[in-house]
């Protein structure tokens, strides 16, 4: 795998192409992403390059994390993520990933955690029928209904219901970069990505 | 912080949007592409409607055409709309003209402001 990069969302718009045609994109914040650690196969067992993303006040962070970014002499972030890549000797210590390393038509996949929607009956949650709503129904209108057969005498696991929904680890994959603006380390990608405002996203190049 | 998205919707601004309004004659002039030629399309008609998103502007274009009403929707700052000219200016009483939809004939005409 190659190197991606973290970002926050920002919200959606829509932008014209050559042809006049109205995209709906979706605008990320992009970087820059210092490299904090470059985790090798002696001694940490599996290579990755650990990034980090947005400044952070020095006392809202812990005294150890804060040695971690002194090693290095770079001021805390907020967020720290591994991105696992093959070759990390390609990638020097003490350099910033950039939005430059995406290019315009370039496919990638983007990775956040998804809105949470609660406590969600079984018609949201797995797209159940429900009841009928007329002909004399009385209160079975969002019922899950049948449990199973009663040769079984318990409910099998697994078994579809209500439950927490949303708030899950979701991936979108091969979405178009429309356009790249390294300068605002903006990120405009075709189509929708997983979460709300301000999530963080890591953003990587499809294998 | 800075509103990345407003700035994104402020560089395509490409018309001002006050250049025309409703019950106003205009020639649109349309940019369009079949394979690798390009052809400018003009499309006639009474202005029935604006709709004012903020940089995001639409505007509806009506005319009959051998009888039949025929309604176009443009994005104000698309790139494919070459120039937009008015013809004549309308007296309207109202911001969405969506009764000419059923008038035929003489009372679908909008007077002209003078």
């Amino acid at each position: 795998m190659t190197i991606g990069i973290m970002g926050e969302k920002l919200g959606m718009t829509r932008v014209f192409d050559k042809k006049g045609d109205s995209i709906p994109v979706t605008v990320i914040l992009a970087g820059p992403c210092p490299v904090i650690q470059l985790k090798d196969k002696e001694k940490d067992g599996y290579k990755a390059v650990q990034l980090g993303f947005k400044e952070i006040k020095k006392k809202k962070i812990s005294k150890p994390l804060l040695g971690h970014f002194n090693k290095v002499k770079i001021a805390p972030l907020k967020y720290l993520r591994e991105f696992k890549v093959e070759d990390i000797y390609t990638i020097s210590p003490d350099t910033e990933i950039k939005v430059d390393i995406f290019q315009e038509g370039e496919r990638v996949n983007v990775t956040g955690i998804s809105k949470g929607k609660g406590f969600a009956g079984a018609i949201k949650r797995h797209n159940f029928a429900g009841g009928p709503k007329t002909h004399g129904q009385k209160e079975y209108h969002r019922a899950v209904g049948s449990l199973g057969a009663t040769d079984a005498q318990r409910v099998f696991k697994g078994k579809k219901l209500a439950g927490h929904m949303g708030e899950d680890k979701v991936k979108i994959k091969n979405l178009e970069v429309v356009r790249v603006d390294s300068e605002r380390n903006l990120i405009l990608l075709k189509g929708s990505v997983p979460g709300a405002k301000g999530t963080i996203l890591t953003i990587n190049k499809t294998v | 912080m800075v509103d990345y998205i407003d700035q994104i919707n402020q560089e395509q601004v490409k018309n001002e949007s006050n250049l025309f309004m409703p019950g106003d004659t205009v020639e649109v002039y349309q940019k369009i592409i079949e394979g690798n030629k390009e052809r400018i399309q003009v499309f006639t008609g009474i202005v029935i409607a604006k709709k004012h998103n903020k940089n995001q502007e639409y505007f509806t274009v009506r005319k009959v055409s051998k009888g039949v009403g025929v309604e176009k929707i443009f994005p104000l700052h698309s790139p494919s709309i070459e120039k937009i000219v008015v013809l004549k200016k309308g007296k309207v009483r109202r911001a969405k003209l969506y009764y000419l939809r059923e008038r035929v004939g003489k009372k679908s005409v909008v007077k002209e402001k003078r």
